[in-house]
């Protein structure tokens, strides 16, 4: 009986479609991305059942940090200079325009007025550490005291852009009296409305917030 | 792992002195290129953020320093729940507004719970309320009123918590409040009378 000849078959496989299908993936991924926003500290915000997303544009962040320190920053690039220059005449720091522009190009500012022109004057790579060591804005209970720089900051930021969100973004241990300058100050320039970031959690089933959720999706 | 040139082997022989021309495979080695995507499909899936930021919206109430006292709507005692928060997560509370020094009253504590904690006490006061108006002691429009009083040594996290169960429990009317030496007082008693602790 003569042997049965397997074909020999060649152990290559075409990668065409594998990579196709890489490719699709990464084009995905290269439009889903959003960059994490550089943060100046690591907040860990707590967790709250509300469902409302951040709004993309026009957000002001004020940043709390377990320390109490206070980091304040706008998203648009663009109001960020207008920003800067407001501060600046209101404040007469006597900024040049590359302290400007690298205030336009950078994230966030956790520095008291008198020192934000050094902080500014520093090569970019060098602000991010610098931040880590910021005392943070002044900030106080009362608009009218001079040293509530927070003060000074909304107040330039809405004179900018009037269409700011606040929202704030403190950490789950930051203590109650801090977040209390920041909400007093907001409620001095008359901001009576503004939002807490929080993370999601689920809805505790028997209570009423779950009856109108499963009602809600009823409909 | 180039692909075998199959194509040339079927060619007949040429003549001495004609040079062969090596028909080249236009099959491509896909793997190195596959790689690359693959590494940059990681390099995506890392920085990414597919989950957004989810925010919680909060109405501090209207100050106007041009309304007059006795404009203001005053909340009632029987309709009033006030929450304390203070050191260590601990939620202390009481019945009412606390307004009247000469009938002082009964703080308990409790903590942030899912069951037997603070959500059942505010839905116990919903309650209550909604007795008394059926009864007819408060009017209709009357709602339970939480008053929120953070104390100084409270955390954010426990004020995002109380705020998150008057939406659990769908309580419409609460405002936060400053603290007062008076209910500063009521926690101490009340810790006094737990042991000290």
């Amino acid at each position: 009986m003569p042997k049965v000849k397997l074909p020999r078959k060649s152990t290559n496989i075409d990668m065409t479609a594998m990579c196709d299908v890489a490719f699709l993936l990464l084009t995905f991924f290269m439009l889903a991305t959003k960059f994490k926003p550089d943060e100046p500290v690591v907040v860990k915000t707590p967790a709250s059942i509300s469902d409302i997303p951040l709004p993309d544009a026009d957000v002001m962040l004020l940043t709390i940090d377990p320390k109490g320190r206070i980091f304040f920053s706008i998203d648009n690039k663009n109001f960020r200079k207008s920003l800067i220059d407001n501060i600046d005449q209101y404040k007469n720091l006597g900024l040049t325009e590359a302290e400007k522009n690298s205030f336009a190009i950078g994230s966030s500012v956790g520095f008291p007025f008198n020192q934000l022109k050094s902080f500014l004057a520093t090569p970019p790579g060098d602000q991010k550490k610098l931040e880590e060591t910021a005392p943070g804005v002044p900030a106080d209970t009362s608009v009218d005291n001079p040293n509530n720089e927070l003060a000074a900051w909304i107040r330039s930021a809405r004179n900018t852009n009037p269409r700011l969100r606040i929202c704030i973004k403190a950490d789950q241990d930051a203590t109650y009296p801090e977040v209390q300058k920041v909400i007093k100050t907001l409620e001095g320039w008359k901001i009576f409305k503004f939002n807490l970031i929080t993370n999601l959690k689920a809805v505790p089933p028997g209570t009423a917030a779950y009856a109108l959720a499963q009602g809600g999706a009823k409909k | 792992m180039a692909e075998m040139d199959t194509s040339s082997s079927g060619g007949h022989k040429k003549g001495p002195g004609v040079k062969k021309s090596k028909k080249l495979s236009t099959r491509i080695d896909l793997t190195p290129m596959c790689d690359l995507g693959f590494l940059l499909i990681t390099f995506f899936m890392y920085t990414t953020t597919m989950a957004k930021p989810k925010t919680m919206e909060i109405n501090m109430p209207y100050k106007d320093p041009n309304i007059k006292e006795q404009d203001q709507t005053k909340i009632k005692e029987s309709e009033a729940l006030t929450i304390l928060l203070s050191k260590n997560h601990r939620v202390y509370y009481y019945e009412g507004i606390g307004s009247d020094p000469n009938k002082p009253p009964d703080v308990k504590v409790t903590y942030f719970k899912p069951s037997g904690g603070i959500r059942d006490e505010i839905i116990a006061k919903e309650q209550k309320v909604a007795q008394l108006r059926q009864s007819g002691q408060l009017l209709p429009k009357d709602e339970m009123t939480v008053l929120i009083k953070p104390d100084t040594n409270s955390t954010y996290d426990d004020l995002v918590n109380i705020l998150d169960e008057m939406s659990i429990s769908d309580v419409k009317t609460y405002a936060i409040v400053d603290i007062t030496q008076v209910d500063q007082d009521f926690i101490q008693k009340t810790e006094q009378a737990n042991g000290g602790k």
